[in-house]
């Protein structure tokens, strides 16, 4: 679905809860993306980032419940692409961390759980919101146009 | 719903003579590729694979968990006193694995040829 208000034009995708479906959010976070003018190396940072946010919505937000699905906005203005992943989870309570390579490599720490630093350093803004009620949790990312690809 | 990664192994030799395994990859590295990852590795016999390349030429995707396999191949070949390359990344993936620190425990080169020079 896709709506325009104001300067904002809106595309809306929702996944099954199934590992592998982040990739849908890929290719079409890329094709808005290259819509707006991103350089080809901020769209690689984008399609990791949100494929991330989306796992981290299956998996964890609604557990590989395939009667769950995963919302994914995206939301172009003039100078930013705001995306905003929905889940049915109770939300991420920690602060992303920097994966210690020297920890996991010695088996001190999970090898996983690198999505949350990876999202975080990957584009401009990172937030994650707990929902009311426990539930409608999302995480909200935001990618801006350099001044010379605006 | 994920897609599959093929994996095949060949026996190169480096220019200074040292036999070097490859491991080719294809397709997507994700949670779903612990038979290519970890199974190929394992595969290789520990006595005489000393070095061990990990060619992504034909990778496309890697995600978080994929990494993860990523790194517990190289925690095992750290402990079996193992060697690791890694080459054909894409720039993207180059940075990725850079930013989470893997550089630190294999390097990471643009192809085969300037991989095996190292060694």
């Amino acid at each position: 679905m896709t709506t325009t208000a104001a300067r904002t034009t809106t595309v809306e995708v929702r996944l099954p809860s199934r590992l592998g479906f982040e990739k849908v959010a890929m290719s079409t976070a890329a094709s808005v993306a290259k819509l707006m003018g991103f350089r080809e190396e901020r769209i690689e940072d984008l399609k990791t980032a949100i494929a991330e946010a989306c796992i981290n919505a299956i998996e964890h937000g609604n557990r590989l419940n395939e009667k769950l699905s995963v919302g994914v906005v995206l939301s172009a203005g003039s100078d930013q692409l705001e995306i905003k992943v929905m889940d049915d989870g109770k939300g991420m309570k920690n602060a992303p961390t920097k994966p210690d390579i020297d920890r996991k490599m010695h088996g001190e720490e999970d090898p996983r759980g690198m999505g949350m630093f990876l999202i975080q350093a990957l584009v401009d803004e990172a937030e994650w919101v707990v929902g009311t009620n426990g539930k409608g949790s999302y995480v909200r990312l935001v990618i801006r146009l350099d001044k010379e690809e605006a | 719903m994920q897609t599959d990664t093929k994996s095949k192994i060949d026996q190169q030799t480096s220019p200074s003579g040292k036999p070097v395994s490859v491991i080719r990859f294809e397709g997507d590295i994700s949670s779903a590729s612990k038979d290519a990852v970890i199974g190929s590795y394992h595969s290789l016999p520990k006595e005489t694979a000393k070095i061990v390349a990990l060619d992504f030429t034909k990778v496309e995707y890697i995600n978080s968990s994929g990494i993860a396999l990523v790194i517990q191949l190289l925690m095992e070949a750290s402990n079996a006193g193992q060697k690791v390359l890694a080459f054909g990344l894409s720039a993207h993936f180059n940075k990725v694995f850079t930013m989470v620190g893997i550089t630190k425990y294999a390097g990471l080169f643009p192809d085969q040829a300037s991989a095996l020079a190292t060694v």
